[in-house]
């Protein structure tokens, strides 16, 4: 293979919808992760991103767009998971696991009951961003649009929703419409990604940059923000390790993504050291 | 701040409400009115918690009747300043201490809109009075248990609440910070009811005009003194009470062989 200059790579047309890709999945993974780190429901984002290979088998099988077989699919699991989580937040965990694990085992039996093309499932799990087609980034930016309209529309409710539910029902407020309207966002996000980036990089992208973010940030706004520009850069680093080194774009930013948290995760550390060094008064 | 001694703040009438099919509450009345500070005091798991959400409307009762302020808590909740317990909250959450503060002034009719200067106001006022202003750009795992507890008592003020129900305020608080806290409720119990969910009387006790004991009944006492049945009743582990009179005195009941409170 011949070597291009960084220039010349640029100036591919699936290059450079892989990089507004990678901003547009970095805006809205950094925006949606934000409330999923900040509700502690990083699990149930897992779950609802596994659950989603459910409709593509259903898709597959039934013979209908994969769009609106993984929409159906995953947000109806989505809604049943965040329904009994609603209820019973703290032992949510199992029920999450089952849908998790069925949607998966589902997805393949339909799948392999399908005759003819088989799907396959690696591209699920890891996409390929660097196949990313225009009406896949159209369907991105309007999802992005969507979702920084009812952030800023209603960013008050839900950072009481999300920090404190029971004060937020007392208060009158419809705790129950934003839950599920918040989880019905994740189940989209998780739509809308799951071709492009891959389902296992829509988790990565939703809880790693927004965890490294929460700990320095003095509101949900300044933790959106560092989020997305966590996920950019991290993007950006794996997007071009995969095109010099020849390796799977969505795995590469993953990894970029986990040394970055492993990162902070040692200097937060060090900072808790250095503070402690000096006897606290 | 309303009202004369003879409103109904909460009511309960026969109310039962079981966990999956286990009971905690069984047929329970209670009655409290208006200016009352009440400790709301039994074992762990014995239903104090449950009690304060039904008052709320936050779970609602398999049998029986609630009542708030003379209607269904569902109507007149957001009278009620709550102060719900610090541990089931994600202590990292990026939020400063006005802002968290500014929630208490959040309301079903004020979707679409910011927060106005009046609303600030009223925080900070809040804040002012629980002395926590000083802290209001603080993020909260900046703060100590106590100053938290304040806050979170802020918050529930910022509301201009006729009624303050507390859950565990005291609990993570040095036996300093509980002091503290317990003199801003006293004096915050000349304008508003008082209903406290707690485990150590202790330091309660000087401060409370009734105590409430809860283990799958409810007994309402209105002096906070020692009786047979509320010892009976609410605790089965060793505790330190503290009674009426000058002279404090200390209870410690024999039947128990739990070790903690």
């Amino acid at each position: 293979m011949e070597r291009k200059t960084v220039g010349e790579w640029l100036q591919l047309s699936f290059v450079q919808n892989a990089l507004a890709a990678c901003v547009l999945a970095s805006l809205l993974c950094g925006i949606v992760g934000t409330y999923v780190v900040a509700n502690r429901m990083a699990y149930l984002a897992g779950g609802v991103a596994h659950a989603a290979y459910g409709g593509v088998g259903l898709a597959f099988f039934f013979k209908i767009p994969p769009m609106v077989g993984i929409l159906g699919f995953t947000w109806a699991a989505a809604t049943i998971m965040g329904a009994l989580s609603l209820r019973e937040r703290h032992r949510s965990d199992t029920v999450i696991s089952v849908l998790w694990a069925f949607g998966m085992a589902f997805g393949v039996l339909l799948v392999d009951l399908t005759p003819g093309y088989g799907a396959d499932l690696m591209s699920y799990l890891f996409g390929s961003i660097l196949t990313v087609s225009r009406p896949s980034l159209a369907a991105m930016g309007l999802l992005t649009l969507g979702v920084l309209l009812c952030t800023t529309l209603f960013h008050k409710e839900l950072v009481a929703v999300s920090y404190d539910e029971h004060f937020a029902r007392v208060r009158g407020l419809p705790v129950t419409a934003f839950y599920l309207t918040l989880i019905g966002t994740i189940a989209l996000t998780v739509v809308v990604l799951v071709r492009v980036v891959g389902l296992i990089l829509v988790i990565a992208l939703l809880t790693i940059a927004p965890y490294i973010a929460e700990k320095h940030s003095r509101s949900l706004q300044g933790m959106m923000f560092r989020a997305v520009l966590y996920n950019i850069v991290f993007g950006m680093i794996g997007l071009g390790l995969s095109i010099a080194l020849n390796v799977t774009s969505g795995a590469a930013i993953i990894c970029v993504a986990s040394v970055g948290y492993f990162v902070s995760l040692a200097l937060g550390a060090l900072k808790q050291k250095r503070r402690h060094e000096p006897p606290h008064v | 701040m309303t009202g004369t001694f003879q409103e109904k703040v909460a009511v309960l009438q026969g109310v039962t409400y079981a966990y999956n099919s286990h009971p905690v509450l069984e047929n329970v009345d209670l009655t409290v009115h208006a200016g009352d500070f009440a400790a709301v005091i039994g074992p762990n798991g014995g239903g104090k918690t449950t009690l304060l959400k039904l008052l709320l409307g936050l779970l609602k009762p398999q049998r029986g009747t609630v009542a708030l302020f003379e209607a269904p808590p569902g109507k007149t909740a957001h009278r009620v300043g709550y102060v719900p317990q610090d541990a089931h909250m994600n202590r990292f959450f990026p939020l400063t201490v006005l802002e968290m503060t500014l929630m208490g002034r959040l309301g079903p009719g004020r979707l679409f809109r910011g927060y106005s200067a009046r609303d600030v106001k009223a925080a900070e006022e809040a804040l002012d009075r629980m002395e926590m202003l000083p802290y209001r750009r603080a993020r909260l795992d900046e703060l100590s248990g106590g100053q938290r507890q304040r806050v979170f008592i802020a918050r529930a003020l910022a509301s201009e609440p006729d009624a303050l129900f507390l859950d565990e305020p005291a609990s993570g608080v040095d036996s300093a910070g509980q002091k503290d806290l317990y003199s801003h409720l006293k004096e915050l119990n000349d304008r508003m009811t008082i209903l406290v969910v707690t485990h150590d009387l202790l330091v309660l006790a000087t401060y409370v005009k009734s105590v409430v004991c809860v283990n799958r009944s409810v007994i309402h006492h209105g002096a906070p003194e020692v009786t047979h049945d509320m010892l009976r009743l609410g605790y089965q582990c060793p505790v330190e009470l503290l009674a009426h009179g000058h002279l404090p005195h200390r209870v410690l009941p024999l039947h128990g062989e739990k070790d903690r409170g």
